[in-house]
């Protein structure tokens, strides 16, 4: 009884003290294999030797130097390690292995599928040039249920969830398709707009899997979503370059790769690079140090530099805010970036470091964004009844409405985070409880807007 | 293969701290050694520490870990070649090998430490010092098996 119990009790200490090893970047899981068997075979030395069993672990570990010397010591042999490599899967254990294979053909299949999705209504006569209004209506559904179905078979999701998730696409298709829009009306490009936000929630419950209802998983799907962005737009640029190469070279022996790119590679490039680049962002993880946090850091001062120079030179000269029609949706815009710096800075901090130089900037940046986005609210609030309420205009308004309650509420419990009256996880919490909001936001234009406006 | 072993890990119970070697001089001269004890046999990580210490009686320790990212920089060098095996024990072990490379180097480490060595053994004569005493172990002449 008493033997089995070490037993057990040392293979605990002994996982425990791989995963501290497996954490070292420098320390691949072939060499915590090599060292794990010597740190065993000189536990049974030294117990042999008359040493009790947690001693004897005691005693292999002190002997095995510290961790960080350790890999130290590694990272100095190593130091291409550091740079870590992506895509070349590492090749340690076969099941590592096969499951990054497979991973890979699933997520490349289904870029192919939607690469055809997209092409298949041009079978039946719809084409890009005189149908782009089922085009920019339908774009997100041509993609997102694969990417949905994507995470829904990695997370191996329950039925009754994709049941659900099936449910809001189902939804999705029949009222993007079934509302006689008026042609390239303001309330098919809301809606075309709008589809994808509301779509996206679907994918961050795939994503999360299970887990959505916890602060972690959403925040997990906010970190894969801005690391996503910025892998789709690193995509493009070399797409770009790709084509550019492409159309000089064809040039060269007189074929114009106009026609081709148009209908062929844009839009299947498009909708597949979303896959691709989902999986690589699933693949390199653990790999390579996020980057939304990294431009985050570099742009929050940046940004606080701006807007407070924007405010002082607007109460110097005392000038007019000048509000066009739609400059409304500048003023979006601007607090949509805010709300994402804000975000992302939140998903890389951790929380329980006490406040800095870095958070008070952050808290410059959003109260001078709240004040120069009641700047512009007051402007237009004055002419909004010239203006009148047109789909766009309420679309944008309502959004503005939502991003200035998110940043209030993060200021509010940011300052109380900074005076020492707050946690930072509040404020975690209030921007993962948030993300519904942009959805059901988003939902609510696709559904009531068209039919409130008159399709117009 | 390893007769000495358990009386070692027994040894150093019994005796206490080891002497300490320079950093600088451990790194040197860990090559030599480690190329030397893969040229008497194939070996393994524990193997090859457990023989350091017989060896040199107990009075060279290393860090068990710090041996590993030699036995790498060896194998990136093509001085040694690695395989992986299952032991004994059920557990899979990464062995090594000295290559005819490693052969080459391990004589070429050896001219020029029999050059340091011998400098500093005529120099140690002409000083004629009374030799520093060193926490010596009676169970581990220096002779064996080098």
């Amino acid at each position: 009884m008493q033997v089995s119990w070490d037993t057990a009790s040392l293979e605990e200490q002994i996982d425990q003290w791989r995963n501290y090893l497996r954490r070292r970047q420098a320390i691949h899981s072939v060499d915590v294999a090599e060292l794990e068997d010597h740190l065993r075979e000189q536990i049974a030395g030294l117990i042999e030797a008359g040493l009790q069993q947690d001693e004897a672990f005691l005693v292999a570990v002190k002997r095995m130097g510290s961790l960080d010397a350790l890999s130290r010591e590694f990272a100095r042999e190593h130091s291409d390690r550091l740079w870590k490599q992506l895509v070349v899967a590492p090749s340690d254990s076969e099941g590592a292995g096969t499951r990054i294979q497979t991973d890979a053909i699933v997520a490349i299949s289904l870029a192919i599928v939607a690469a055809v999705f997209i092409k298949l209504p041009a079978l039946f006569g719809i084409d890009l040039d005189h149908d782009a209004g089922f085009y920019a209506r339908n774009v997100s559904l041509f993609v997102l249920p694969l990417l949905t179905g994507y995470f829904a078979w990695k997370r191996r999701l329950d039925t009754r969830t994709l049941c659900w998730l099936a449910a809001g696409f189902v939804a999705a298709g029949v009222v993007a398709n079934v509302y006689p829009f008026a042609s390239e009306g303001s309330t098919e490009v809301l809606t075309a707009l709008h589809l994808p936000i509301a779509l996206w929630l679907a994918v961050g419950i795939a994503y999360a899997g299970g887990r959505w209802n916890q602060v972690s998983g959403r925040m997990d799907f906010i970190r894969f979503s801005g690391e996503l962005f910025i892998y789709y737009v690193l995509i493009a640029l070399g797409g770009g370059v790709l084509t550019g190469f492409m159309a000089l070279i064809f040039q060269a022996i007189g074929i114009d790769i106009q026609h081709f790119f148009q209908y062929w590679m844009l839009p299947c490039g498009a909708v597949g690079a979303v896959l691709v680049a989902s999986w690589l962002v699933e693949a390199k993880q653990s790999v390579i140090e996020n980057m939304a946090p990294v431009l985050t850091r570099l742009f929050t001062p940046l940004f606080a530099a701006v807007l407070v120079a924007f405010l002082g030179a607007w109460l110097w000269t005392g000038r007019g805010v000048d509000i066009e029609r739609d400059a409304l949706i500048a003023f979006d815009l601007l607090l949509l970036v805010v709300v994402g710096l804000l975000l992302y800075s939140i998903s890389a901090r951790d929380r329980r470091s006490s406040p800095g130089i870095f958070d008070l900037v952050q808290v410059v940046l959003v109260v001078s964004a709240l004040l120069t986005d009641a700047v512009a609210l007051w402007a237009i609030a004055a002419r909004i009844t010239d203006f009148g309420f047109s789909p766009n205009r309420t679309a944008a308004l309502g959004m503005n409405v939502i991003l200035l309650v998110n940043l209030t509420w993060s200021a509010v419990l940011y300052i109380r985070f900074l005076l020492g009256r707050g946690s930072f996880a509040s404020l975690e919490r209030w921007q993962t409880d948030y993300l519904p909001i942009y959805a059901g936001w988003a939902a609510l234009v696709v559904i009531i807007f068209p039919p409130a406006f008159g399709y117009i | 293969m390893l007769p000495g072993t358990f009386h070692c890990v027994h040894s150093r119970f019994m005796m206490g701290r080891s002497m300490e070697i320079n950093k600088d001089l451990v790194a040197a001269s860990s090559t030599p050694i480690v190329l030397a004890i893969l040229a008497e046999a194939d070996s393994y990580g524990y193997a090859i520490l457990q023989r350091v210490r017989e060896i040199s009686g107990g009075r060279m320790e290393w860090t068990d870990g710090m041996l590993y990212p030699v036995l790498h920089r060896l194998e990136r060098l093509g001085h040694v070649e690695a395989r992986w095996e299952v032991a004994e024990s059920g557990r899979r072990r990464k062995y090594y090998r000295i290559t005819s490379q490693g052969q080459v180097q391990l004589a070429e480490e050896r001219r020029q430490w029999q050059a340091v060595d011998a400098t500093l053994r005529g120099i140690w004569q002409t000083l004629s010092l009374p030799a520093p005493a060193t926490h010596l172990r009676a169970a581990a002449p220096l002779s064996q098996g080098a």
